[in-house]
Formats: structure tokens, C-alpha cells, sequence
């Protein structure tokens, strides 16, 4: 079969359309902006990144988490219902073995906690933990 | 919060030559994330460490960036891996400009 112009016109259409319609609802949450922001549109993936959260914390003004990202150069880790979802930026220095940290965060209410990890090769992983929260930290 | 703040920071003290050590940190410091309001409904203005960065004889181990979402004695629990005897210098960067520092010593047998 030959393509004519035409074709080529509504095949293109139909493609623009359903980008579009793709990327909108992925645009929605305020996490994912950021995520955006950071990797300029290359590709997540996941590996061996992992964040450690507890499933259910019963006070949100401290949360115990922990990532875990081998190979990794910086990890972004986000709290996707808070009012300001990014929690804190880890830079790894070069006399830094195993890529990762703990620390203890806040969570307004029942929500993930996100991390993206840039590996050293400039790739990008991604992994999050769900922590259900019983009392929110964020006053009020 | 210029007053107050205590930095305390758990370092092993004698390692053998390249090994992977713990460190623990934590400061004493209320992390105000702005987002509070006080008894008559105004916004406590936001007042944290914003930054916290960790050296060995001047190589980078781990350099944070904190926000708000950080809690109240913000703490830090990571790896280092100590080639030779010297020194680990923490520095912790407060929103108001002042810089708390703290330095523990290793020794490597």
C-alpha cells in the first residue's frame, strides 16, 4: 500500500493527539513537575535505588527513611503530599561507598515518599515507599 | 535560631585504611518549615538549615540540600570511606546566615 499525502496528514493528527493526551494527566501533580524539571524529559527508570519508609508512621513530624542508590551521584527525594513536596537533595561525595543516607522527614498526611536518584553515567532512577501517616507534621 | 544549636556527630575513632565507617549526625535546631501559624493565625516565618555539607581532609563525603520538610534536630546517618588519618569537618548552613561547625579526628592503624 502507498501512502498518500493524506494519510500521512491523518496518521500525523491522530499521533499529535494522543501525546498530548499522554503527557497532560502526567503534568497533574506537583512531584512529577519537579521530576520534569530535573530530568529535562530523559527517560526514568529503576534499578537498584530503593527508599526504606515505614509503612505506617504514626506521628508525621518524624519519619524514619532511608535511600539506597548504588552508583548513583545525587538523589532527589520528594514527598508527593505535602505542601512543598521536595524534602532534600543529597549530593554523594567521592569518598562516599555506599550511596546512602537516613534521615528523618515530615509527611503532611498518607502519602509517597519519592526518590530519583541521577547515576553517576547521568541516567535517572526512580522509586518511591507509600507511608500511611496517623498525625500529620505540618502543624496547623 | 542563632542560640541553642548543638551539633553532635558520632565518628568511629581509629579505622583501618579503607574501611567504610558509619556517621551519625544530629543538630539541635527547631527546623520552623514556614508553613506553621502561632495562636493569633500568623505564619511563624520559615527558619531552617538549609544546607549541610560533610568533608574529609577536604574530599567531599555527602553534601545536603534540606528543605522544610526536613524534621525538627535534623539527622543524618550515612557512610565514609576513610583512606588515611585526618579529619571530618561538618559544616551545617543555617537560613539566617550562620554556619555551625563541628570536626572529629580518625586515626588509621
Amino acid at each position: 500500500m502507498q501512502l498518500t499525502r493524506r494519510d500521512l496528514l491523518v496518521m500525523g493528527s491522530v499521533g499529535m493527539g494522543l501525546t498530548a493526551l499522554g503527557v497532560s494527566p502526567a503534568m497533574a501533580s506537583l512531584t512529577d513537575d519537579e521530576i520534569a524539571k530535573i530530568t529535562e524529559g530523559a527517560e526514568v527508570g529503576t534499578g537498584d535505588l530503593v527508599v526504606t519508609a515505614p509503612e505506617i508512621a504514626e506521628n508525621g513530624n518524624t519519619v524514619p527513611i532511608e535511600v539506597s542508590a548504588p552508583g548513583a551521584a545525587m538523589v532527589v527525594i520528594f514527598a508527593d503530599g505535602n505542601p512543598t513536596p521536595a524534602v532534600a537533595t543529597v549530593n554523594f561525595g567521592p569518598l562516599n561507598p555506599t550511596r546512602a543516607a537516613s534521615t528523618r522527614i515530615r509527611l503532611a498526611k498518607t502519602q509517597n515518599v519519592v526518590a530519583l536518584a541521577q547515576m553517576e553515567d547521568g541516567s535517572f532512577q526512580k522509586a518511591m515507599a507509600n507511608v500511611k501517616v496517623t498525625i500529620g507534621g505540618c502543624g496547623g | 535560631m542563632a542560640s541553642g544549636v548543638k551539633p553532635r556527630v558520632k565518628v568511629p575513632k581509629t579505622a583501618a585504611a579503607g574501611d567504610e565507617i558509619t556517621i551519625k549526625t544530629l543538630i539541635s535546631h527547631k527546623m520552623e518549615s514556614g508553613q506553621r501559624k502561632d495562636g493569633d493565625g500568623n505564619l511563624i516565618p520559615r527558619s531552617i538549615i538549609n544546607r549541610f555539607v560533610v568533608d574529609f581532609n577536604g574530599q567531599n563525603v555527602i553534601d545536603v540540600t534540606l528543605e522544610p520538610a526536613i524534621s525538627t534536630n535534623p539527622y543524618f546517618q550515612f557512610d565514609a570511606t576513610v583512606p588515611e588519618s585526618g579529619e571530618f569537618k561538618f559544616t551545617w548552613y543555617d537560613d539566617d546566615g550562620d554556619v555551625y561547625e563541628t570536626a572529629k579526628q580518625i586515626a588509621v592503624s
